[in-house]
């Protein structure tokens, strides 16, 4: 209401993102809250975008700067693809390491993301990257100030050779985990499958989202996951 | 010592009396060595005077060279100068007013804008209130700025941030729709719009609900002042914002008629008007369809004027008239000739 304030960060996606990869593809997901300051200003936001046809960026941090990030490396992504070739399409790592070439050289961005995607030489594949542009590939990857309540859950849960639903389920359990302890993750859960046939992508909200109770009694109805 | 001034005095007179310079003559080898000598000392002069010229014209050179690109600085990032806003005189103008100097107020949008998808279209509403500090500066100002033909933009933050920025991206889209020979789409102006204001990183005070139609349907997106951008069903933006979102989180149905957005969005900024102390007066509307757009100004003013100022009456006869004069007004006589030309203009 008042006269010009000083800049006070803009919305931020503090959040819950994770990739897993399992043979034949990887598993994105991510929840939907994005918040300034302590009012949510998208309650049903997507952080899960696409790069190129196979390849996805999940997002955390300063909306604003990881908006402009994924829009740069979706344009020299897709130069990459037109310069490469007709037949070939971008391996994950090369897309990866444009991310990360962005992120290392501006350091004063607050962005820390996951690159995750399905290629023909190496299959699916996760690269963590979070804030100063380290890039380093992982089975799976998880980011964003939710993630620090479900590492516990990541590393006794996953098991290599687990299957795409298996997978999907995972990743859906843990951003559950996620969302019922940091309060700034919630909403819908969207998840996002790439392999080699492309990309599909499914939303999660009310009963689809696993009731993460612990000590709480069963309530009534599951209105605190519903988002519309 | 007499003796040596009496020597010195012949001396001199010996030489007066020799009339001019008597010089000793010398054989052709002197002669020709003399000439030669002072032949070139005075090209060493020259050439001397000549190559400090060069030097001196080689040397202004370089330090041009560097005058000229001191600005650019080098590629390298810790050496680079800063870039953006430049902020050295906000410490001459804390200084300025601490000296008393009343320095004015920007004005801001305090206020509450908001937007709504219904079947066909878009629906975007605003208050009228922009106020400067805890005055009301404008009681009726428009929020809703013209982008395009089928994009409208309401504003909230600073008037002037959001006023010049909506004109600027207007502009391009226009010189774009030239270029094009198309429609413009509301997708590039919010690209436009974003990409203006991440590169001022939030010093760009300006919250815009961007709404319009186009070939691919109703869209409807926030913009942050920082960059950042949601794509919605429905969104409200500045300081009454709460109050409308709470409207709109009870009223919202996909699919609504227009009537039914339009009562929905009235409603919404009413509860700004009434329980935001920044936002304040009447109600405007911007109806966006694909057959075009309908700016309703001050569609809804339930703030009216209670008392009007009205003069106090008085009697007829009340103050006594001391003299008076007639005077004879001239007639005036006013012709107005219009000139049509030959042949009209072509406008086709």
């Amino acid at each position: 209401m008042n006269t010009l304030k000083g800049t006070d960060g803009g919305p931020h996606t503090g959040t819950t993102i994770v990739a897993v990869a399992y043979d034949g593809g990887v598993v994105l997901g991510a929840d939907s809250r994005v918040s300034t300051g302590t009012y949510v200003s998208n309650r049903a936001s997507n952080k899960i975008t696409s790069l190129c046809d196979k390849v996805f960026l999940c997002r955390s941090g300063s909306a604003a700067h990881t908006e402009a990030i994924s829009d740069y490396v979706r344009f020299y992504t897709s130069q990459h693809a037109s310069e490469i070739g007709q037949g070939k399409e971008p391996t994950v790592k090369s897309v990866a390491s444009i991310l990360k070439q962005m992120s290392y050289s501006n350091k004063g961005l607050m962005a820390a993301m996951i690159v995750a995607g399905y290629d023909k030489k190496m299959g699916g594949q996760v690269f963590g990257s979070p804030i100063g542009g380290t890039m380093v590939e992982m089975p799976w990857a998880i980011e964003g100030s939710g993630s620090t309540y479900i590492w516990s859950f990541f590393d006794d849960e996953y098991k290599e050779g687990m299957s795409r639903e298996e997978t999907e389920r995972l990743v859906l359990e843990g951003i559950a985990h996620a969302m019922a302890r940091d309060g700034s993750s919630g909403g819908l859960v969207r998840l996002v499958t790439v392999d080699k046939d492309g990309a599909k992508s499914q939303v999660f909200q009310g009963k689809d989202v696993p009731m993460i109770l612990g000590d709480m009694a069963e309530p009534k109805s599951n209105a605190a996951t519903v988002v519309w | 010592k007499r003796s040596i001034d009496r020597r010195r005095r012949r001396r001199r007179r010996r030489r007066r009396r020799g009339g001019g310079r008597r010089r000793r003559e010398g054989s052709d080898q002197t002669r020709r060595f003399f000439f030669w000598r002072t032949r070139r000392r005075r090209q060493g002069k020259v050439v001397f005077c000549f190559l400090f010229f060069v030097l001196w014209g080689w040397v202004d050179q370089n330090k041009r060279s560097e005058r000229d690109h001191e600005e650019e600085g080098s590629m390298l990032a810790s050496e680079r100068k800063p870039q953006g806003f430049d902020f050295d005189l906000c410490k001459r103008n804390d200084w300025l007013e601490k000296q008393g100097l009343k320095t004015l107020k920007p004005w801001s949008t305090g206020t509450t804008i908001c937007g709504v998808v219904f079947k066909d279209g878009v629906v975007l509403g605003a208050d009228t209130r922009s106020t400067a500090g805890e005055t009301v500066a404008d009681k009726n100002c428009e929020k809703i700025h013209f982008m395009a033909p089928n994009i409208y933009c309401c504003g909230a933050g600073t008037a002037a941030d959001t006023e010049n920025v909506t004109g600027m991206i207007s502009s391009q889209l226009e010189l774009h729709r030239f270029r094009t020979g198309r429609e413009s789409r509301v997708v590039t102006s919010l690209t436009l719009l974003k990409s203006h204001l991440f590169r001022y990183q939030g010093y760009i005070s300006a919250a815009l609900v961007l709404g319009g139609v186009d070939c691919k349907g109703p869209h409807l997106f926030t913009v942050f002042p920082h960059g950042s951008t949601d794509a919605l069903p429905f969104c409200t933006m500045g300081s009454g914002s709460l109050n409308a979102m709470a409207v709109y989180e009870s009223g919202y149905k996909e699919d609504m008629t227009k009537e039914e957005a339009m009562e929905l969005t009235k409603r919404a900024i009413r509860a700004g008007i009434f329980n935001d102390l920044g936002s304040g007066s009447n109600v405007d509307l911007c109806v966006i369809t694909a057959d075009g757009a309908e700016y309703l100004r001050n569609i809804d003013m339930p703030n009216p004027r209670t008392f009007t100022a009205v003069p106090a009456p008085f009697k007829i006869g009340s103050t006594p008239v001391l003299k008076s004069k007639d005077l004879p007004v001239p007639s005036l006589e006013t012709q107005v000739t219009v000139e049509t030309t030959a042949t009209a203009m072509d406008m086709s």
